[in-house]
């Protein structure tokens, strides 16, 4: 404990209070307040976070991490509790950025780096049970094989929607896939289940995205849906199915950096840091495997990154 | 329900009346079946005559957090200020427990090491053995020990500074809440009233609008915690104060106290005893919050552990942590206890116990300092840690590969044959139905205006838009309760006919408790897979605690004179049971019973965490979409059907004791 956290609390509270009172001497001066990155509970947000913290601290700011849950942390980067987030994917954060865009109270850093994607996912043993995969037409004649009692003759797909969104079960009827889209609760749960069935060689079918572990411990491949375009999802003429929209698969897409709007004047120096900041997709899968699945410290992984990449800032 | 309206109206001689309710309630079940063309709007809730409860409860908080104002300051500077003053106050045993104080930034700052490892593991035995002798030594030590070698040191001194300030300022409101309602008699109504809401309300509920309105971090975490932990303390202090006998105020009062000293000098130490069984109710419920806490940014074990069940292999890290969450539970619990029946002692035996005290004190300071010396002992040096590694993952591999097929079969049998047909017979039902037929019950329990408040508090779920997730909560919890008691009453039997019986299920109760049941949810994931049934096992593990216990309790409570009337009588063992010790103690049962309603509906947002669509699914959607609105509509039904469970088994038992003659 550092003998000025006393303080940082009251810090805290007056800048969130009265930022406007504040008087604060119009950007040449840096704030001595703790600049606080959200961290949300994936492992590869975690590395991120950490490696931007670790960038800020060697430029002498001081960084607080703090956990919150993924769209809350929007809502309280709005109210002043949160400085940074590292990652708000354009695949399940576009409402919610839009929002915040339009509050005035957050600013858009940019794109990280890595692609997203998220797709429905399986095992590649399946491949034999259901011929013509990962084409998607070749789950139209496939939902018994992924079938479980309570869904039969229909497959089950294990998704997110409620936490994650994604309209899956709009896919299923637009598409006509002969699917159940069952809510898996959790990531872990899920995970849980693949973890389960992969053991046993059984039929799954579910939501994975990458950068996770799940890609690169588990054999398997996404299925190819039509490919994503925004009309897509507005317009019911779009695609195959003239009469519904969905018809098509997730959209993927970049990941994008936050802050709150009052970093670039309370922070120059972190302003500039965070807005340079750039990973590389691939690199950063290969460090979400190092801790996750070769049970690697992740402040370990996080050190030798920016050991190597510090020169660049 | 109408045979029991009959009966009970039978019973209080209102026969007439009895059989009118009775078959007002067979209509308003039966009608909208057979007529559904006609009485549609009385099968499903009609879509135009929801009220928007969330929409309101949202925009009232959206005006909380941004609008309100007091003049000179506003209602979120005022949160803050409140949360700030807690941010100082958790500093210090932060400070003193996880780590250290250091002056200055630099790497050779000087630095005032946090409480040793070993001075604390000494102060804890030698004082687990001051207060409860060599087994609660032995406990003690083992505890601390285990989060030592096992790595979850650092995240536990965490959590323990949370904790104890969490506890602290959980008594020091609750006395002070419970004097108050004591002294103002006013206002008694008013502070149960709140009490009952703030032990329904799942905590859940409350996350969201506390992250709206404080922020994130350990004081959220904590500040949620305190809301939980709080209530028993107040009841606690209020019922001890009322059993203080009056003859110790009046004595008080003759010999010329200030109503101040009345209160400081005689009628709270006189309820010290009660009053310590609620400072272990706080402790243990403290306890249970620690994994919700973490969710909104209180870190320590709870982050540990869920963050150890993302990851590829985190099964035994996971479970690790979490066996450090029932470590710390169940040495502080015991500690507590021990305190509670602590008797004053004279003479040489209390210099011995101050002796104790004292050389548990030199421990913890002295090794504390000798840390400046050996760093060692500040902190345990990693390669000295041990871990079950991959082991229970394996396990759990083995288990899933060897017996799922097993589990699938039971599986696909609650399914098809039980879990199924009863939630789409309860999502069918119609809502004109249910209400008539807790209506109806209520007012055989207790009157018209008992029945009218009942089915105020049923209506909610129609009213505000939450029929499905609310029938699919009915239906997990009834069917959850009814297993857990069928499983939970025989055992808790077998344990008040056998001490060593008692003593195993003691065990078991307390580690089921207080593991997160996270952990073990993810198991029960890999065997049952997601949905209803993992959730069913979930919920029945947590909530056959209670059943188990207080059948134990009621059974042993049989007064022996009646058990030897009952064998003078000529009754065989099992007509004993059946006939004298079974109704004897079938109040206390159904108390538990009701303590298993209450946990189930507690159970609810974890298990919506591996895929219902209940209740707590839209607690956990609100969460996720950090809308204030939707998760409190959706805790307020969940409180409705707590209080409403709660109401009417209180009757019936209160009815049944009074017929029996307590």
């Amino acid at each position: 404990m550092r003998v000025h956290r006393l303080s940082q609390a009251a810090a805290l509270c007056g800048m969130i209070a009265g930022l406007a009172m504040t008087p604060m001497a119009a950007g040449a001066q840096e704030s001595k307040d703790p600049i606080i990155i959200a961290l949300h509970d994936w492992t590869g947000q975690h590395i991120t976070s950490h490696i931007a913290g670790d960038l800020l601290k060697a430029k002498g700011y001081k960084v607080e991490y703090v956990t919150i849950d993924y769209l809350t942390g929007l809502t309280a980067m709005e109210n002043g509790d949160v400085t940074v987030m590292t990652e708000l994917w354009a695949t399940t954060a576009g409402d919610a950025m839009k929002a915040s865009d339009a509050t005035g109270k957050t600013e858009k850093l940019g794109a990280l780096g890595p692609a997203a994607k998220e797709e429905w996912w399986y095992p590649l043993y399946m491949k034999e049970k259901c011929p013509g995969l990962p084409d998607w037409k070749a789950l139209l004649k496939c939902g018994e094989a992924f079938s479980a009692p309570e869904t039969a003759p229909k497959g089950r797909y294990l998704g997110m929607e409620a936490t994650w969104g994604g309209h899956d079960p709009e896919r299923i009827e637009a598409l006509g896939l002969p699917f159940v889209a069952v809510d898996a609760g959790t990531e872990s749960a899920m995970f849980a289940e693949l973890k389960s069935a992969y053991e046993r060689k059984a039929p799954i079918m579910l939501w994975v995205y990458s950068p996770h572990w799940v890609p690169s411990v588990f054999e398997g491949e996404w299925v190819q849906f039509p490919e994503y375009d925004a009309a897509c999802y507005t317009d019911p003429k779009w695609g195959i199915n003239p009469d519904k929209a969905f018809d098509c698969g997730k959209p993927y897409g970049d990941i994008f950096k936050y802050t709150s709007a009052e970093t670039k004047k309370k922070w120059p120096g972190a302003y500039e840091v965070l807005k340079k900041l750039k990973i590389d997709g691939g690199e950063l899968n290969l460090m979400v495997k190092e801790v996750d699945v070769d049970g690697k410290k992740l402040d370990e992984v996080v050190a030798a990154y920016v050991a190597k990449h510090k020169g660049e800032y | 329900m109408s045979d029991v309206a009959l009966q009970q109206g039978r019973l209080h001689l209102r026969l007439p009346a009895g059989w009118i309710v009775a078959v007002l309630v067979a209509l308003a079940v039966l009608v909208p079946y057979a007529a559904p063309q006609t009485f549609a709007w009385a099968k499903a809730y009609p879509a135009t005559w929801i009220v928007p409860v969330s929409d309101w409860l949202k925009a009232f908080l959206y005006w909380l957090a941004r609008d309100l104002t007091f003049g000179l300051f506003t209602f979120k500077e005022m949160t803050r200020f409140i949360s700030s003053l807690f941010g100082y106050a958790l500093a210090v045993p932060k400070a003193v427990f996880s780590t250290g104080i250091t002056f200055g930034d630099e790497d050779g700052a000087f630095h005032i090491p946090r409480v040793s490892w070993a001075g604390l593991i000494a102060a804890v035995t030698v004082w687990s053995y001051m207060l409860g002798g060599l087994r609660l030594a032995v406990l003690g030590f083992v505890g601390f020990a285990y989060i030592l070698v096992f790595g979850q040191w650092d995240s536990a001194m965490v959590t323990l500074s949370q904790v104890l300030l969490a506890v602290l300022c959980g008594v020091a409101g609750g006395i002070g809440l419970g004097i108050l309602a004591f002294r103002v008699p006013r206002l008694e109504g008013a502070v149960v009233a709140t009490l009952d809401f703030m032990q329904t309300v799942p905590t859940f509920a409350y996350l969201v609008p506390l992250v709206f309105l404080v922020g994130v971090g350990p004081v959220s975490g904590m500040l949620a915690t305190i809301l939980y932990a709080m209530p028993p303390m107040v009841r606690v202090t209020m019922m001890a104060l009322k059993r203080v006998p009056p003859e110790l105020d009046e004595l008080a009062r003759m010999t010329g106290c200030q109503p101040r000293q009345v209160l400081w000098k005689v009628l709270v130490p006189s309820a010290r005893d009660d009053l310590l069984v609620g400072v272990n109710q706080v402790i243990m419920l403290t306890l249970n919050m620690i994994i919700i806490a973490a969710m909104i940014g209180a870190g320590g074990l709870g982050f540990d552990v869920l963050n150890a069940l993302r990851q590829a292999n985190g099964l035994g890290k996971g479970l690790e942590a979490g066996l450090a969450v029932v470590a710390l539970a169940i040495v502080l619990d015991r500690m507590s206890r021990a305190l509670v029946e602590l008797r004053p002692v004279h003479g040489a035996a209390a210099q011995h116990r101050r002796r104790l005290f004292w050389a548990g004190l030199a421990a913890l300071i002295g090794f504390t300092l000798l840390s400046f010396a050996f760093p060692a002992l500040e902190s345990l040096p990693p390669e000295w840690r041990i871990t079950t590694g991959s082991m229970w993952s394996d396990v759990v591999s083995w288990v899933n590969i060897n017996l799922f097929s097993t589990a699938d079969a039971l599986r696909t049998f609650l399914l098809i044959y039980i879990l199924v047909p009863v939630k789409t017979f309860l999502i069918g039902f119609p809502w004109v139905g249910l209400l008539a037929v807790v209506a109806g019950g209520a007012w055989s329990l207790g009157g018209w205006r008992f029945a009218l408040g009942m089915t105020a508090l049923i209506a909610f779920i129609p009213v505000a838009g939450l029929w499905e997730r609310g029938m699919t909560t009915i239906y997990l919890c009834s069917i959850s309760v009814v297993i857990a008691s069928l499983i939970g009453l025989p055992l808790g039997f077998l344990g008040s006919r056998s001490e060593r019986m008692h003593k195993f299920l003691g065990a078991m109760c307390d580690t089921l408790q207080t593991l997160p049941s996270f952990v073990y949810l993810l198991p029960v994931v890999m065997l049952f897979r997601i949905g209803d049934v993992s959730a069913l096992v979930a919920i029945v593990l947590y909530a056959m605690v209670p059943a188990i216990r207080f059948t134990d309790h009621g059974l042993r409570r049989v007064p022996p004179s009646l058990q030897e009337a009952g064998t003078m009588a000529g009754c065989t063992g099992m007509q004993r049971l059946a006939k004298v010790e079974l109704p004897y103690a079938l109040p206390e049962i159904m108390l538990g019973v009701n303590q298993v309603i209450m946990m189930a509906l507690s159970m609810l947002v974890i298990s919506s965490f591996v895929g219902t669509n209940d209740l707590g699914k839209q607690i956990q959607v609100a969460i996720s979409q950090a809308d204030p609105g939707k998760g409190l509509s959706a805790g307020l039904a969940i409180a409705f059907l707590g209080i409403l469970a709660d109401r009417m088994i209180g009757r019936w038992v209160a009815a049944r004791r009074e017929r029996m003659g307590f």
